[in-house]
């Protein structure tokens, strides 16, 4: 065997060209492969990466209905009220918890200005002292919201860099003031995401990403009902102990919020999460039509508190993704089974023109299966070769393509393993014709041939 | 010293149906152990087909071959490849080593398949080589050796395996005479050392060096004494 193969990589050497211009097709199947499968990883890892928050392990419990969020715009939901101290309590002490926030929000607010400088559409948070440090906000400048802002209702706002610049051009914005429907609020500190990438917890954080970007306003949640309403229910931030608690705390956090909600049932409410479950692959195909079949008027299903199932949401993207990019790995196996039909082609010009080797080999004793081996093991060398060279090659094409389009690249060693496995295979499929034909071989009459 | 092979009523047609060939007619023949043997006759006789039935490369159309025992007809395809493996060596006229390989390499390649392994093989196919003279040319590639070399070789792949019988076709057919004799010296060597040489040649001068004769003409096999050379030449003269 060890002969076989060194005679294999002799005459791979010996026929230089011939051998790589046969390589080539094998070559270019598995960097194809390679590549696809690459960028394929490389994108799915950044939907999680993007989806669960870079790794802050932060999962977001709020209302929703039926499969959308819940806007407070909409109106307070009947028989929900705001989450007690006691509940936040036993929701921080939760082993799996570090951390939980708890705030109210407005995602898109058009009334935020400095005189004539406005914020278009900027998002508003009530906070607790808990939200900057699970959200992993830094202050950059100023103060953060102090303890005793909250009792004495204190209109202050923190801005991020965003509404910063946007509210003040000129600069100077802590110790200014902003209005926020009209209401003054004077500008304590600026904050800014520690996160590298953007700050994403929910999927309408995802969806939103640039409206999010359009700035953001935090205030106290004490003074919440100077400008929106009264008993507002809040939505929660926790924070995990480790990714794999996410969907834990997400379940046992919307639990104990949900005690707030009249008439809840734990069974419906796990019916209705099924429900989405099975209908979120949907959903993700058909983001366009979401947003106008939101809103109370979609149905009566019940408001509930649910989190987020981020590893979920993710891996329903990534079947997408992978889906799209199954096609082109379709594709790429033509140039496989082209470079396999070439494999072969050169084989049995190579069991032609050696048909006086064949037939001494057969003279001094070698068995149709040695002959067969051999150059069966011709042809495997020559293909693995290729997948070799095709691994080297898609990996460089991965990086190209990730430097050309700017998507991740993660090299996939199973893909490589597979792919030089394949590779092999093609050796032994396209080259058992030829190997055959060499063993069967006549010796007289291939000892003549000369 | 038993008989090492015996042919009994060899017959063997190539064609079918109408078109069939005899080229070889009820042919009995039989060999000694260490005997050295040259059969002669002129081209298209049958004397290479005889040489490829013996070798076990073909098989007769009727009659049977036995060789060191064993009856050929009733060989697998594997059982007669290991015949030829461990039993045939074989010198061809034009010397068939593979030209990518080293004389080494040329010689080592009976012991690959008779699965010796790395390092004893590499001994004995240079001991092979030394016998026959070639140990300062084992680096060297077929297109580096001269004629005489590269049949030295050959014959030293033949005798690596130490067979019962070396089948030898036209050994000096392709080699001037200095080199031929040198070849031929070689075979008396061999067969002063116990080995059964079977030469198939057309030259007398060649053929002499054997210690029997046997003649084939128009497929047929008769036997002589080395004393009737002369005559056979001599009424081929007359024809």
């Amino acid at each position: 065997m060890s002969e076989n193969i060194r005679l294999a990589f002799q005459g791979i050497w010996n026929h230089k060209m011939r051998s790589f211009l046969t390589m080539l097709g094998v070559i270019i199947g598995i960097a194809s492969i390679i590549a696809i499968v690459s960028t394929i990883k490389g994108t799915n890892e950044q939907i999680m990466k993007s989806l669960i928050g870079a790794g802050n392990n932060n999962v977001t419990v709020s209302l929703k209905q039926g499969s959308s969020d819940y806007y407070m715009d909409y109106g307070l939901p009947a028989g929900i009220s705001p989450v007690s101290k006691d509940q936040m309590d036993r929701i921080r002490d939760f082993p799996d918890v570090e951390d939980a926030s708890f705030y109210l929000e407005r995602s898109w607010e058009g009334n935020i200005a400095n005189g004539s400088n406005a914020l278009s559409s900027g998002a508003v948070y009530g906070i607790d002292t808990h939200y900057l440090g699970t959200k992993g906000y830094q202050v950059i400048s100023g103060r953060p919201f102090l303890d005793s802002d909250y009792p004495a209702f204190r209109k202050v706002a923190l801005l991020d860099e965003t509404a910063a610049e946007a509210l003040f051009p000129e600069g100077g914005a802590v110790g200014g003031t902003i209005t926020v429907k009209n209401e003054p609020f004077v500008v304590v500190g600026l904050v800014k995401s520690s996160a590298s990438g953007p700050e994403i917890n929910s999927l309408m954080d995802y969806y939103n990403y640039a409206q999010n970007a359009n700035g953001v306003v935090m205030i106290p949640d004490a003074v919440w009902p100077v400008i929106y309403q009264y008993d507002e229910p809040q939505n929660c931030v926790a924070r995990a102990v480790t990714t794999n608690d996410m969907s834990n705390v997400g379940k046992e956090v919307a639990e104990v919020m949900n005690e707030s909600v009249t008439g809840y049932s734990p069974a419906e409410a796990s019916a209705e999460q099924d429900a989405e479950t099975a209908d979120a692959g949907a959903e993700e195909g058909t983001d366009g039509t979401e947003a106008g079949t939101e809103g109370p008027a979609s149905g009566n299903a019940a408001i509930t508190y649910r989190a987020e199932d981020m590893l979920e949401k993710a891996k329903n993207k990534q079947e997408l993704s992978a889906s799209t990019n199954n096609l082109l790995i379709w594709i790429a196996s033509i140039a496989l089974l082209v470079g396999g039909i070439g494999v072969m082609n050169i084989m049995l010009v190579s069991v032609t023109e050696r048909t006086a080797e064949i037939g001494l080999k057969k003279a001094l004793g070698a068995r149709k299966k040695t002959i067969l081996g051999q150059f069966l093991t011709e042809s495997v060398v020559l293909t693995s070769t290729g997948g070799v060279l095709g691994v080297a090659a898609g990996i460089v094409l991965a990086y190209v393509i990730s430097h050309m389009s700017g998507t991740p690249v993660a090299i996939s060693v199973p893909a490589i393993l597979i792919g030089v496995g394949f590779s092999m295979l093609i050796g032994i499929v396209f080259g058992l014709l030829p190997s055959v034909k060499a063993a069967n071989l006549d010796p007289i009459q291939a000892l003549q041939r000369e | 010293m038993g008989k090492i092979l015996e042919c009994r009523e060899i017959c063997k047609d190539y064609g079918q149906g109408r078109l069939v060939t005899p080229v070889l007619r009820n042919i009995n023949f039989s060999m000694e152990s260490g005997e050295y043997v040259a059969v002669m006759g002129p081209s298209g006789s049958g004397k290479s087909t005889l040489m490829n039935l013996i070798g076990c490369l073909d098989r007769p159309t009727s009659g049977e071959i036995l060789l060191d025992g064993a009856l050929l007809k009733d060989c697998t395809d594997d059982q007669l490849a290991d015949i030829r493996l461990h039993k045939i060596g074989f010198v061809f006229q034009n010397f068939q080593l593979l030209g990518d390989q080293t004389a080494l390499q040329n010689v080592e390649l009976p012991l690959i398949y008779a699965k010796v392994a790395g390092n004893e093989r590499k001994k004995r196919a240079a001991e092979a080589l030394e016998r026959v003279g070639l140990g300062d040319r084992m680096r060297h590639k077929p297109n580096q050796l001269s004629g005489g070399q590269k049949q030295r070789v050959a014959i030293a792949r033949a005798m690596v395996n130490h067979p019962e019988l070396l089948l030898a076709d036209e050994p000096t057919g392709a080699l001037d005479s200095a080199s031929g004799k040198q070849i031929m010296e070689l075979f008396r060597q061999l067969n002063q050392e116990g080995v059964t040489v079977l030469m198939i040649t057309h030259d007398a001068h060649i053929a002499e060096q054997a210690e029997r004769m046997v003649f084939i003409r128009d497929g047929r096999l008769s036997e002589a004494g080395t004393e009737a050379l002369g005559k056979e030449e001599e009424h081929d003269g007359e024809k």
